[in-house]
């Protein structure tokens, strides 16, 4: 049994906002100084359904896949940490700016050339650009049936299970392997890296591949393969003033606050 | 209609009848479709559909592709695939409108690389520049936006429930109705088995006031303060990451990024720092109330009303006094 698991690193989403800059001349989003980039938590996901996949089976190999710049290796270590087995690198400058299509075209390209895969999870979307899109994008390149939206994830028999969230509940859908899942956050919290599997990570080995590596030219990869445009992005302006409610107590304010929902016809 | 001017709208029906979001999807591709030139298609695949496509030409579809029957009972992306590469294969359209629900956002992403072409996610906004579609989302956990064109045809597009209002409806309205075949095919994914979880009061989705609970919420016994004021306020209780990773609610309780969006008339937002991430699932709201200990978090600037103080202190008298104020205007 191998499991590819794709992770994406990003600016830490637990910031404030106001922290965000927009360079307006790449219309990508500068990195806020001195807060260190993440693995996207959706992705931390991926990688604990992976890990509890592997405790269920008993054995299973987990290879970590993610596209980047070189710093990515960072949240390839971090998911090493945690008990995955290899990491590939995809950090070919030729790669950069890719939009949602080309990084499904580059990570398919890795996951075959991977070869044995038989399950690919992905996190439902990345907490940056919040698309969700590499990860149906994937099976469609690949040809594998895939379920999004997971929060629970099994294997037996050749076949995945997998309870899928939808608006009012959940369905549980069953696929043949290979094939394709994106986990949601309802998969519950992740587990920590334990001292053990961080010393054990340091020996483990993580491939780094160009985009002529994965047999794709330039004209398939980055920018020039991507087929959106960014035309702008900004950060809208808030033109809300907040009322601070006063009062001498927490009794008094919070009668106030109640008036204060009524006359202005909030209620 | 030209070849590639059109629009078409992937509905949905719930209960038989098209969902709100199909209408408000309707109402958009309408305004697209004029300005392109073209007409708007709707597509509806379900089981006791009942008079659901006139439905949908009296709020602006021009021609109605239906297929109705027990195969189309419940989603299922490669039956959906199917049919919908029949349908835009006969008739390209421009753009194709879908509801970023959790049929949406699993079919179009598919759908734009089955027809070679890519897609853009929860958007609130589109519209023609230059002869070409263009779409607004938010990112970045809701606190930017990017507007995207696109260089293949067509431009796909899910569109976030409540960006958009709802057009007039016109019984009058005259259209074509299309009756699609009804083909089980074998899919290689299985539905084994839904299991609906009626979730104890009001949806989080549709609720009209959301009462969220964070950190400073502090425990269960938070929670069920955060619940005696959502019941009084008709309203449904949410929660920050934090709050759900500490386990003082159930996972499904988590509003944000990585949790459920939400847009009500009123968000209270109970010892809830406000970061990115948080704001992403509630920033919609047309009027937020936020009461924290730091007058510095970041919560209060998307705020109308704020209180600096203890959640633990405020919510019983404001329970109260929200209870007598209710009961007084109702007599």
């Amino acid at each position: 049994m191998h499991i590819a698991v794709c992770v994406k690193q990003i600016q830490n989403p637990e910031i404030a906002s106001a922290l965000l800059r927009v360079d307006e001349v790449t219309n990508t989003m500068r990195l806020a100084s001195g807060v260190s980039p993440v693995m996207s938590p959706f992705d931390e996901q991926a990688v604990e359904a992976a890990l509890r996949i592997r405790e269920a089976l008993g054995d299973a190999k987990i290879t970590v896949v993610t596209m980047g710049e070189e710093s990515a290796r960072q949240v390839l270590k971090a998911a090493l940490s945690l008990g995955a087995d290899e990491g590939v690198l995809l950090a070919d400058p030729a790669c950069q700016n890719s939009d949602s299509y080309t990084t499904a075209v580059t990570i398919s390209h890795a996951i075959r050339k991977l070869g044995d895969v038989d399950l690919v999870l992905a996190g439902r979307q990345a907490a940056d650009l919040d698309a969700g899109v590499v990860g149906c994008g994937l099976a469609e390149l690949l040809d594998m049936p895939a379920v999004t939206f997971a929060r629970a994830v099994a294997v037996d028999d050749g076949m995945v299970r997998v309870d899928r969230v939808i608006e009012n509940g959940y369905e549980i859908q069953e696929a043949p392997l290979p094939a394709l899942v994106t986990v949601s956050h309802e998969i519950g919290p992740v587990r920590k890296a334990s001292l053990r599997e961080t010393m054990r990570a340091a020996r483990k080995p993580i491939t780094s591949w160009s985009a002529d590596d994965l047999g794709l030219d330039s004209e398939q990869v980055g920018e020039l393969g991507a087929r959106r445009i960014v035309e702008r992005l900004y950060i809208p302006n808030s033109d809300i003033e907040c009322e601070y409610v006063p009062g001498a107590s927490a009794e008094e304010m919070a009668r106030n606050l109640a008036r204060r929902l009524f006359e202005a016809n909030v209620l | 209609m030209s070849a590639t001017s059109g629009v078409l709208v992937i509905a949905e029906a719930e209960d038989g009848a098209p969902t709100d979001l199909s209408h408000k999807m309707l109402g958009l591709a309408r305004r697209l479709a004029d300005d392109l030139g073209g007409g708007v298609d709707a597509v509806l695949l379900g089981e006791n559909l009942g008079d659901s496509a006139n439905e949908l030409i009296a709020f602006g579809a021009d021609r109605v592709h239906v297929g109705d029957g027990a195969a189309y009972a419940v989603y299922l992306a490669e039956a959906w695939m199917e049919k919908l590469t029949t349908i835009t294969a006969a008739s390209p359209p421009a753009v194709i409108l879908a509801g970023h629900t959790t049929m949406g956002a699993d079919l179009a992403p598919r759908l734009s690389f089955r027809l070679g072409t890519t897609v853009a996610t929860a958007c609130v906004e589109a519209e023609v520049v230059a002869g070409r579609p263009q779409a607004t989302r938010p990112c970045y956990g809701g606190a930017a936006r990017e507007v995207l064109s696109f260089k293949t045809e067509p431009a796909v597009l899910t569109i976030k429930s409540k960006s958009q209002a709802t057009p007039d409806r016109d019984d009058d309205r005259p259209g074509e109705v299309i009756r699609l075949s009804i083909d089980a095919g074998e899919t290689r994914v299985r539905i084994v088995e839904r299991k609906i979880e009626a979730t104890a009061g009001v949806r989080l989705e549709t609720a009209n006031v959301v009462v969220a609970g964070g950190r400073g919420i502090n425990g269960h016994e938070g929670f069920k303060k955060a619940q005696e004021l959502a019941d009084v306020l008709g309203g449904a209780v949410g929660a920050s990451r934090v709050a759900c990773d500490l386990e003082w609610c159930p996972p499904s309780y988590q509003i944000g990024l990585s949790g459920r969006t939400v847009a009500p008339e009123l968000y209270i937002a109970l010892g809830i720092s406000g970061a990115g991430q948080h704001m992403a699932g509630c920033g919609n709201a047309k009027t937020i109330v936020a009461v924290n200990t730091d007058r510095e978090a970041q919560i209060f600037q998307s705020s109308r009303f704020g209180i600096v103080g203890d959640c633990q202190e405020i919510l019983p008298p404001l329970i109260d006094e929200l209870r007598k104020l209710k009961s007084e205007s109702k007599t």
